[in-house]
């Protein structure tokens, strides 16, 4: 998978998670729960999703790294860089 | 076949841990008592007509895109959007007593300058409560110290009828406890009554629980009907599986129980030393239904929602014979802003009941009391407000017997047993409690309550 379809994983999980929000406009550098109304029910989401998406367990010490959506991209890319874009 | 989870109960808790569950992906069964669902907040069909059991409202409205609220929350973690629960807003409802009587709205100034008017003197204590309310962390599940409401609310407001004024509603619609409200509670309440507010789905609880059944099973989810949990099985401390009343056995990884704390701990086989060491709740209600052949408003009847007491202070209590009418709520299921009004006119009326008096009637002498206690209430709701028994087409009451024999509540405990079991633990490792004996309650607290227990005990 490349970067930009690592970003795009990451706004469908945003799209089905928050559905009433509007992501198209995120800023890669600015926390995403400042953009986007995220709390920490909805981070165990994510960490969720990625876990049913992908088999990828974040463990709770690195949830740091998805605070911004290039934290995210930096995260997860080497993890799923030997994976095709299947199911997103 | 092994479940990873088996939810008991589909009220509205259980739907919603049912919900989150399998949207991850876990193998969960709800299974159900009843043929229905809904539980405490169910619906009955009588003569072509569909009543709901428990909705006179819902609590915590908060407008569209408002994601930290409770309803924001309890929307997002379903994955529904607010369109889909097509909720109406209330008009206007009024907590009235004898000498005073204030009203409110969705928006709380407009309440804050109620109370200004009624109560001048207090304006400044009651807006200094609120401010501590605001305040507060009510959502913290670790068990601090005990508080209750009454010293806190005499540290801000010196007049005893306006305390009674703001319990009334925020007792009759969450209080397991006689007397007093645990502080947290109170919070909890005050929000979602005053600070949020009230609405009503277009097409009762039965959409909003077939939306929620229909989200479940699209998502995988396994729902049986009409097959209660006989045991519990539970050795070691550990439980394995669930026998059901047709002696089905399920295997399972885990229990996530709704039917309420010391209901659960009953059906422990073999039974756990804990078994009949717990505090049940006490607290019930009898309601009539009343449809009528006018729009209420047409009657003189043009409040969302009235508590009243008719006795100077307020007492919510047991009452000492089958119900109190000197205090109630009264429903008008019409007054909400409806996209298109209701084919028929709904009262309902609503006091506080005594399921051992009721419990102990013979069968003959329970029908005639139903049609007594109805009289006598109406006779006591008409002493402020217009009589409407003319324009009755159909009636029909329930008790605390009948909230017993649906929802298997132990005497019929609207709010379940008045200590909370926030963590959702019990003394058996992978059995959690989820619904009306954790914490928090109502339909948006019952849901919220499915949430947080799946993700806490069982999504981790
Ligand atoms: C008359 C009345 C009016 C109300 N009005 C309002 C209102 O206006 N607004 C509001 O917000 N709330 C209201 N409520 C409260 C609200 O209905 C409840 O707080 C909420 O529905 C509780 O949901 P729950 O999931 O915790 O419990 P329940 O709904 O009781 O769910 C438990 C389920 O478990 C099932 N069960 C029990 N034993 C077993 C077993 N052995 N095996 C399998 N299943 C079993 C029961 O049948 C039930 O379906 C009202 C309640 C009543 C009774």
């Amino acid at each position: 998978m490349t970067i930009e379809e690592v970003r795009q994983i990451i706004l469908n999980i945003l799209a089905d998670i928050a559905p009433d929000e509007d992501i198209s406009s995120i800023d890669d550098n600015t926390k995403l729960r400042d953009q986007i109304d995220l709390d920490s029910m909805d981070f165990l989401d994510i960490v969720m999703e990625l876990r049913k998406r992908f088999n990828i367990e974040v463990p709770e010490k690195d949830y740091e790294h998805l605070a911004t959506m290039a934290g995210c991209v930096s995260y997860l890319t080497p993890l799923l860089k030997n994976r095709p874009l299947a199911s997103s | 076949m092994r479940y990873d989870t088996i939810v008991i109960g589909a009220g509205l808790s259980g739907l919603a841990a049912g919900i989150r569950l399998a949207m991850f992906d876990k193998k969960v069964c709800i299974v159900e008592k009843h043929v229905e669902l809904g539980g405490l907040n169910s619906f009955y069909v009588r003569k072509n007509r569909t009543f709901d059991v428990g909705l006179h409202a819902m609590t915590n409205f908060t407008a569209k895109g408002v994601r930290s609220s409770p309803l924001g929350k309890l929307l997002k973690q379903l994955r529904f959007s607010h369109d889909d629960f097509r909720l109406c807003q209330q008009e206007i409802s009024e907590v009235r007593f004898p000498e005073k009587s204030f009203r409110f709205t969705n928006d709380f100034e407009f309440m804050r300058q109620e109370v200004a008017e009624q109560f001048p003197d207090q304006i400044d204590g009651f807006n200094k409560l609120a401010e501590k309310i605001l305040a507060f962390d009510e959502l913290n599940l670790d068990d601090g110290e005990r508080l209750l409401s009454q010293p806190v609310l005499e540290s801000f407001i010196s007049d005893p009828v306006l305390i009674d004024m703001l319990f009334c509603p925020l007792m009759y619609y969450g209080n397991a406890r006689e007397g007093d409200m645990d502080f947290y509670q109170f919070v909890i309440m005050f929000k979602s009554i005053f600070i949020e507010g009230f609405s009503k789905p277009e097409g009762g609880m039965h959409y909003i629980l077939h939306l929620m059944a229909e989200r479940f099973k699209e998502l995988g989810g396994e729902l049986k009907m009409g097959n209660g949990v006989k045991t519990i099985n539970a050795s070691a401390g550990t439980v394995g599986s669930v026998t059901l009343e047709n002696e089905e056995e399920l295997d399972t990884v885990a229990v996530l129980s709704s039917m309420g704390y010391v209901e659960t701990l009953n059906r422990c086989q073999p039974e756990l030393a804990e078994t009949g060491t717990c505090e049940t709740g006490q607290v019930s209600f009898m309601e009539s239904l009343f449809v009528v052949d006018k729009e209420p408003r047409e009657l003189g009847y043009d409040r969302s929602i009235v508590f009243f007491s008719t006795q100077p202070r307020f007492n919510y209590k047991v009452p000492a014979d089958l119900i109190d009418i000197s205090s109630g709520v009264l429903c008008c299921s019409n007054n909400f802003k409806y996209p298109k009004p209701l084919e028929e006119g709904l009262i309902r009326l609503t006091n506080l009941a005594s399921f051992d008096k009721w419990d102990s009637l013979p069968r003959k002498d329970y029908i005639a009391a139903k049609k007594e206690w109805r009289g006598r209430a109406l006779e006591e709701l008409f002493t402020f407000s217009p009589d409407f028994r003319d324009n009755v087409v159909f009636l029909d009451s329930f008790t605390p017997k009948t909230i017993k024999r649906y929802t298997g509540h132990i005497n019929g405990a609207v709010y379940g047993s008045p200590e909370k079991i926030k963590n959702g633990k019990t003394p058996v490792k992978n059995l959690y409690i989820c619904g009306t004996d954790q914490g928090f309650l109502g339909i948006i607290g019952a849901t919220l309550s499915g949430i947080s227990m799946a993700n806490l005990h069982l999504l981790r």
